[in-house]
């Protein structure tokens, strides 16, 4: 079980981001953490898999574990060892690498079990396998994003963080994303699913987790996430009957009725 | 054809140097994206440790080049660890600003061990010729065209098949993802330096094996190492290998014909050839010959 407890995040020494916020991704499970823009869904991400040296962001309370086991003091090679990989925001692959080269270097902490998970890899996405020479920068949005999960892949990890993995994408490339996601959890990976597209990680997701400005405001599973009125107003874009104007929905009233 | 000859091998041998150097230069560029310039300070510690172990000590030529080379990767990871790395994050030109404090700072003491007179590096070589065709070929200079070779090709399948090479290369392409997928940044960070620092002590073993020997100016010979890897493309192997040969050549072929064709330039006219080439080749491709274009979907 990878859990987070209390975590509180402060960048710059002076920004706090994450403000005591805990939940946690059961084995084998798909969990999605939803949440506005600037909700600190990445700075979340960060902390998990120890980048947030990179943005000058310390963990100031709180723990991240892997089964128990601290994990958020350890360097990010060492929590990769672990089984905890983040798949980044935006792709970021390695654009003048080829399909190849960027999967092998997703492979580095496994190096071992090279052949093995790249057979895995090419089995889930078949169109990476007729483009493994290919230079990775001129692959469509799609199959980048692929990449970067493939690349996630190859060091066999127990939980897999998706950034924002339907980023951009066409609707018929956000179904093929959602479905290789089930398909990557039935594997046996356990994923943690961050999302703007509420829809799309509601479907698949087990539990869901709500942040609003550093906290977790709300939790359920899934299936009562999709049926309250509140996220299906702000996130699912589903209200009963006409048009409604934000003018009418007081802020204040709806932060209320979700810490109730 | 005996002179063209003559001076395409002395172009090699000034080559081998060159790229010995430039591969320094790109290996640390191509894990750090910094553009180092305390490598002429480097390559002058290099090349006074052999020296100080040959001569000095009297251990030989081989153990010097040996203990040389060991000397110099750990200074170069020490100035790593103790200068640029505080520095990651911040501007590249702050970076590269720094680094020529380094020069300054290693080479100073250095001069001072050096002092006036010309050392010797012990080299088994000396002033050693086979006479090929009437061309005289310099056993230094078959010695130092066979290192660099093989020091050339053992990088490029470094970088290209290994797994650390990979790494290396995902590390400069950006920190943040390579750091994501479990690479430590800052071994890869203390390689590079570690090796740049080995190949810059053999460049000036190399270098101060001639007839001028070592002096306080040997350093001179790693500047011109700079439009070597310009001209190739800072991030490329290749590129450092055919930079190093342009700039050797032209240099050679200056220093034979030039007096013959072009004497209204004045003597010594090749020491300044490399910049002019350096500057023909940036206003054509300004990414040099073998720089990586961005890669953009169009």
């Amino acid at each position: 079980m990878l859990e987070v407890a209390n975590l509180e995040v402060v960048y710059h020494d002076v920004i706090l981001v994450l403000r005591g916020l805990s939940f946690s991704v059961p084995d084998g499970k798909i969990v999605a953490l939803l949440g506005a823009n600037g909700a600190g869904k990445t700075t979340v991400l960060r902390a998990i898999s120890g980048l947030l040296d990179v943005h000058e962001g310390d963990i100031t309370k709180g723990e991240v574990r892997v089964d128990g086991e601290p994990i958020h003091k350890l360097r990010p090679a060492s929590i990769v060892d672990r089984g905890v990989t983040q798949v980044m925001e935006g792709r970021r692959i390695f654009a003048q690498f080829t399909v190849d080269e960027n999967l092998r270097v997703g492979a580095h902490t496994h190096f071992s079990d090279l052949e093995k998970n790249l057979d895995r890899v090419y089995e889930l996405f078949p169109i990476l396998k007729e483009r493994r020479k290919r230079t990775a920068g001129y692959l469509s949005g799609g199959e980048q994003q692929m990449l970067a999960m493939g690349r996630g892949l190859m060091s066999n990890p127990r939980y897999l963080l998706l950034d924002e993995p339907s980023l951009g994408l066409a609707p018929l490339l956000v179904q093929q994303i959602r479905d290789l996601i089930v398909e990557i959890n039935r594997q046996g990976t356990s994923i943690l699913l961050v999302e703007q597209n509420a829809t799309m990680a509601l479907s698949i997701a087990e539990h869901g987790y709500i942040m609003e400005t550093g906290k977790i405001v709300m939790d359920k599973p899934a299936t009562d996430l999709m049926k309250d009125e509140d996220v299906q107003e702000f996130y699912l874009g589903l209200h009963a009957g006409g048009r409604k104007s934000f003018r009418d929905v007081k802020h204040y009233k709806r932060r209320k009725r979700w810490l109730s | 054809m005996t002179q063209f000859l003559q001076a395409t091998v002395a172009g090699l041998s000034l080559a081998s140097i060159y790229m010995l150097l430039a591969l320094g230069f790109v290996v640390i560029y191509k894990s750090m994206q910094v553009l180092t310039f305390a490598h002429p300070a480097v390559m002058l510690f290099g090349a006074y440790m052999v020296s100080y172990l040959a001569i000095d000590l009297e251990l030989g030529f081989w153990v010097a080049l040996a203990g040389g080379m060991i000397a110099t990767a750990v200074l170069s990871w020490i100035a790593e660890r103790v200068a640029i790395r505080p520095m990651v994050g911040k501007p590249l030109f702050a970076i590269a600003i720094l680094t020529l404090g380094l020069d300054i700072a290693i080479r100073t003491p250095i001069n001072n061990l050096i002092g006036v007179n010309i050392r010797s590096v012990g080299d088994p070589w000396g002033f050693g010729t086979w006479n090929v065709g009437g061309v005289i070929i310099q056993h230094r200079a078959v010695a130092m065209i066979v290192t660099a070779t093989i020091v050339g090709t053992l990088l490029f399948v470094f970088f290209r098949f290994t797994r650390v090479g990979l790494a290396m290369r995902a590390t400069a392409a950006d920190q943040e993802v390579a750091l994501a997928q479990g690479i430590s940044v800052g071994r890869i960070f203390s390689l590079a330096w570690i090796m740049a620092g080995a190949m810059a002590a053999l460049a000036g073993t190399f270098a101060s094996s001639d007839l001028s020997g070592l002096t306080q100016s040997t350093y001179l010979v790693a500047l011109k190492a700079l439009p070597a890897i310009v001209v190739g493309g800072l991030d490329s192997i290749g590129g450092a290998v055919v930079g190093a040969l342009v700039i050797g050549l032209a240099e050679a072929y200056t220093a034979t014909y030039q007096g013959q064709y072009a004497a209204f330039l004045g003597g010594n006219f090749s020491q300044v050839i490399p910049y002019v080439v350096l500057l023909v080749v940036l206003l054509i491709r300004p990414y040099g010959l073998f720089g990586t274009e961005e890669v953009e979907r169009v």
